[in-house]
């Protein structure tokens, strides 16, 4: 072992610039693979935190006849909890309704929360001191698209529960900025008593979120979904996106790899000659496979040495200064931050590590079985074809 | 020479290779005994054999019919590994074109079959820099292959054929490669080795310079061996 490690590394490094070249297309691939499953687990972790702040809490206790999914549900999908039944939750009451900001029409859905609540990182203290008949806060995203700002008065049009039309001015009293887009866009958030008031729904709410110290138990009319449940769908979606995006490091990984195996052909061609006065020095053919494939192999040593030189430092810096994201990927439904900041586990470094140094040992190994079957005479002679 | 034991016996060996559909016939019932300390040659033309049967004795290859015998070992009955074991240990050889390792150094040229034979680093020293000392090559331990001339690249490969100590140094046409001068001072350093360490030496050669230091010639043609003959007077005496 000693002496082939000692063996390939001479020849490698007497290969110069060819080896150098394969050298660093590997070490990018790994780079490239590193840093994208650290994006991937960064964002991850980003979006699992921004939602449990912003949305899930420790889960959702949702209506029986309310579907999350299915607007249609909202008109008959609340009801009542007893008020022993309601500790450690914030009823959250949902209408559709409509606003005109400056004439135009956008429909929007109308929630209603408890003022007091800490669970959500929602800023429903502001509605609290707002002074407003009815005040409202509202998500960048939504005051971007509505034209809304700070102060500005919006004509709202709802249906009480008798069906009946009824307006009045909202006033947006805060615009948050949350990385959570399915509590921003097309929604306001007004106190629930107002809601209740305005309605004619008292005491009725859409969904609880449930916070830290609630402990389920079965309710009629009522369904729970934990925060784990909620948090599912977020992992689904990441998953597919790890999915998608390994596609391209995988590609770049065959690329560094396909460079290996052509290299190691070419050169078991090119060293016959070589070949033939290792097994004439007294090497058996098969350790003259293992000294090519540990050659090949050396190559994603050498990567790991070279990725980690220039590698690390980017590495440190991004986890540091975080990578900035396009705006339009903020409004693709899931959470995702403005800057995501990527995280490298040691199973991610030591599985990417392992990964490419068994694909280059065994493209290595691929080629070099052929030495096993050489005429020694012939490699002698160069006539192999 | 009675006295001394048989190193490699030929008996009834033939070799043919596939030749396309058919077969070409190499060698022919070929019957041959070396005996330890021999300065012997096989000659002849082209395509006579002498290759082939210096390969067959070096396990390099094997009859298809009839017994090489090396060391005391049928060469046909080897596996892989034992004819590595007996081409490290017993045999060394010497090529036309040198066949040195480009990215070693003369030293590690020479060291490598000491490598393989786990010997430790400072007995290998020892044994790599004499070797280099028994061709006139101590001071040029560091250099690469690249930046020697041919007849120094020769020498190295002597001495890496030598530095084990085998019993048998089989060369295939050491001396084509080189000029005149080259040539004799080649020979004349494994004739010295010959006399000193009583190496046995078998060379392939159609040289005539290489066949003046030869005590027996072994004539080859088209396979069989027309003439074996031993030199009483070498046209050349070290």
């Amino acid at each position: 072992m000693k002496l082939a490690l000692h063996l390939a590394y001479k020849n490698l490094m007497g290969s110069g610039l060819r080896t150098w070249l394969n050298v660093a297309v590997l070490s990018f691939a790994y780079v490239v693979i590193i840093l994208y499953n650290g994006m991937i687990d960064g964002w991850n972790q980003q979006a699992k935190r921004d939602s449990i702040a912003w949305e899930y809490g420790r889960g959702h206790l949702l209506h029986t006849d309310y579907d999350p999914y299915d607007p249609f549900t909202l008109q008959d999908g609340h009801g009542t909890l007893p008020k022993d039944k309601s500790q450690n939750l914030t009823p959250i009451l949902i209408r559709q309704v409509s606003i005109y900001p400056q004439g135009r029409m956008i429909s929007v859905s109308l929630k209603g929360i408890a003022t007091e609540q800490s669970i959500l990182k929602l800023p429903t203290n502001l509605l609290k001191q707002s002074k407003a008949a009815i005040p409202g806060i509202v998500g960048k995203r939504m005051a971007t698209s509505a034209n809304l700002k700070e102060g500005d008065q919006v004509l709202l049009r709802w249906r009480d529960k008798n069906g009946t039309f009824d307006a009045a001015d909202i006033t947006i009293a805060g615009i948050f900025d949350t990385d959570v887009p399915t509590v921003d866009g097309g929604q306001i958030w007004i106190p629930i008593e107002k809601l209740w008031e305005m309605t004619g729904f008292t005491e009725h709410a859409t969904m609880f979120i449930a916070g830290n110290a609630y402990q389920h138990e079965l309710q009629e009319e009522w369904n729970f979904r934990s925060q784990e449940d909620l948090l599912k769908e977020l992992n689904d979606i990441i998953a597919m996106k790890k999915i998608s995006g390994s596609i391209m490091y995988f590609l770049l990984l065959a690329i560094a790899l396909l460079a290996i195996f052509d290299t190691q052909v070419l050169s078991i061609f090119r060293r016959q000659k070589e070949i033939g006065t290792y097994i004439s020095l007294g090497m058996t053919r098969w350790q003259v496979v293992w000294l090519f494939t540990i050659e090949g192999s050396m190559y994603s040593i050498l990567a790991t040495i070279l990725g980690s030189i220039y590698g690390v430092p980017l590495f440190v810096y991004l986890a540091k200064k975080g990578i900035g994201m396009p705006v339009a990927s903020q409004d693709m439904g899931i959470a995702v931050a403005e800057r995501i900041f990527p995280v490298y586990g040691i199973g991610l470094i030591l599985s990417t590590i392992v990964l490419v140094v068994v694909s280059a040992t065994l493209v290595s190994f691929l080629p070099a079985r052929k030495i096993a079957k050489m005429d020694p005479v012939d490699a002698l002679k160069g006539k192999l074809q | 020479m009675e006295d001394k034991k048989n190193i490699i016996n030929i008996e009834h060996v033939t070799k043919r290779f596939k030749v396309g559909e058919g077969e070409f016939e190499a060698l022919t019932d070929i019957n041959l005994k070396f005996k330890t300390g021999e300065f012997a040659g096989l000659v002849g033309p082209s395509g006579s054999g002498k290759t082939t049967l210096l390969n067959i004795m070096g396990s390099l290859d094997s009859p298809t019919e009839g017994k090489a015998i090396v060391m005391g070992k049928n060469i046909s009955d080897l596996s892989h590994k034992q004819a590595a074991e007996l081409r490290n240990r017993h045999i060394g050889f010497v090529f036309q074109v040198y066949n040195l390792l480009p990215v070693y150094t003369v030293f590690e040229n020479v060291e490598f079959a000491l490598i393989l034979q786990n010997i430790g680093k400072a007995e290998r020293k020892k044994m790599v820099m004499d070797a280099l000392e028994w061709v006139g090559l101590e001071n040029m331990a560091d250099k690469k292959p690249a930046k020697i001339s041919g007849g120094e690249g020769q020498r190295v490969a002597i001495a890496r054929a030598m530095v084990k100590r085998p019993e048998i140094v089989l060369a295939d046409e050491p001396t084509a490669n080189l000029d005149a001068n080259n040539a004799h001072a080649i020979m004349q350093t494994m004739k010295q080795l010959n006399n000193e360490l009583n190496t046995t030496f078998l060379f392939s050669t159609h040289d005539e310079k290489v066949m003046g230091y030869l005590e027996r010639i072994v004539h080859l043609e088209d396979g069989k061996v027309a003439e074996d003959e031993y030199v009483t007077k070498t046209k050349y005496n070290i």
